[in-house]
């Protein structure tokens, strides 16, 4: 299970462990239910507690920013590790979500 | 010119995505010996990730297969990674790896290969449709 919290119309959704090919298709149905739930206006992906993350995080991203946007809502990435900011921005995806350094 | 081998491990492995992390690990754990940097060893561990994952979705399609990695230490402090998989091949090796280019699902981003270009110095791709596929990859330390 994967932690949130929402308030207000923002939920941030707290990920970890591995984000590859193996972890994702679970992650994105977890984090979509979550979305689904709490309906915000803003989804936050915060990433502090990410060991990895490969080419599979950028599609769960950008999947995510379509469903947001499809909604009318944004997506923010905070706490990026760095080698999943390179291959984020290597992938254009600062033209689609927002990237914090902080929540 | 054949360059020296200081080092280096094979495995195989089934194609079974449990098998990313594993093959993860395993690399890295290699790579350590040459004490790289913390960020080089994220990249070395991202190209292998990226091999790997395509070995197992587009190469065998999710059916079971095998996949053969070989890990080198070369001299002058260069890594070479080779994986292999006998899956479907690659009808158009330069449009594969155009970024964003995919034949996968909405989970595939289409930038593995642009990754695996990025974090490398070295990417050669030989594939032969019905065959398989054999990616070498280097990466000096
Ligand atoms: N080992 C392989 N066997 C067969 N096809 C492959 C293999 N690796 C890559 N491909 C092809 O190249 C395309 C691009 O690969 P890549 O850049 O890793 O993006 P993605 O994996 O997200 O599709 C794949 O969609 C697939 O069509
Ligand atoms: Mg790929």
């Amino acid at each position: 299970m994967i932690e949130y919290q929402t308030k207000k119309e923002k939920t941030v959704i707290f990920l970890s462990g591995d984000i590859d090919h193996h972890s994702s298709e679970l992650l994105r149905k977890e984090i979509d239910e979550i979305i689904r739930k709490t309906e915000p206006e803003e989804t936050v992906l915060d990433f502090s507690g990410v060991t990895f993350c490969d080419s599979s995080g950028i599609a769960l991203v950008l999947g995510r920013y379509k469903l947001m946007n499809a909604a009318g809502g944004k997506v923010t990435l905070c706490s990026l590790p760095k080698s999943a900011k390179n291959i984020f921005l290597m992938a254009g995806l600062d033209r689609f979500v927002r990237i914090k350094e902080e929540v | 010119m054949k360059r020296e081998i200081l080092n280096f491990f094979e495995m195989k492995i089934p194609s079974k995505s449990i098998n990313e992390g594993f093959a993860r690990m395993a690399v890295s754990a290699f790579a350590s010996q040459t004490d790289p940097t913390i960020e080089q060893l994220a990249e070395i561990k991202t190209v292998i990730s990226e091999a790997i994952t395509n070995a197992v979705v587009h190469g065998y399609q999710n059916e079971p297969g095998i996949i053969h990695v070989k890990v080198s230490l070369l001299k002058e402090k260069t890594l070479k990674i080779v994986v292999k998989d006998k899956g479907v091949g690659i009808p158009d090796i330069h449009k594969a790896m155009e970024p964003l280019y995919t034949t996968g699902n909405a989970d595939r981003a289409g930038m593995g290969f642009t990754i695996m270009q990025t974090f490398t110095d070295k990417l050669k791709v030989v594939s032969r449709p019905g065959k398989g596929t054999t990616l070498t990859m280097e990466k000096a330390l």
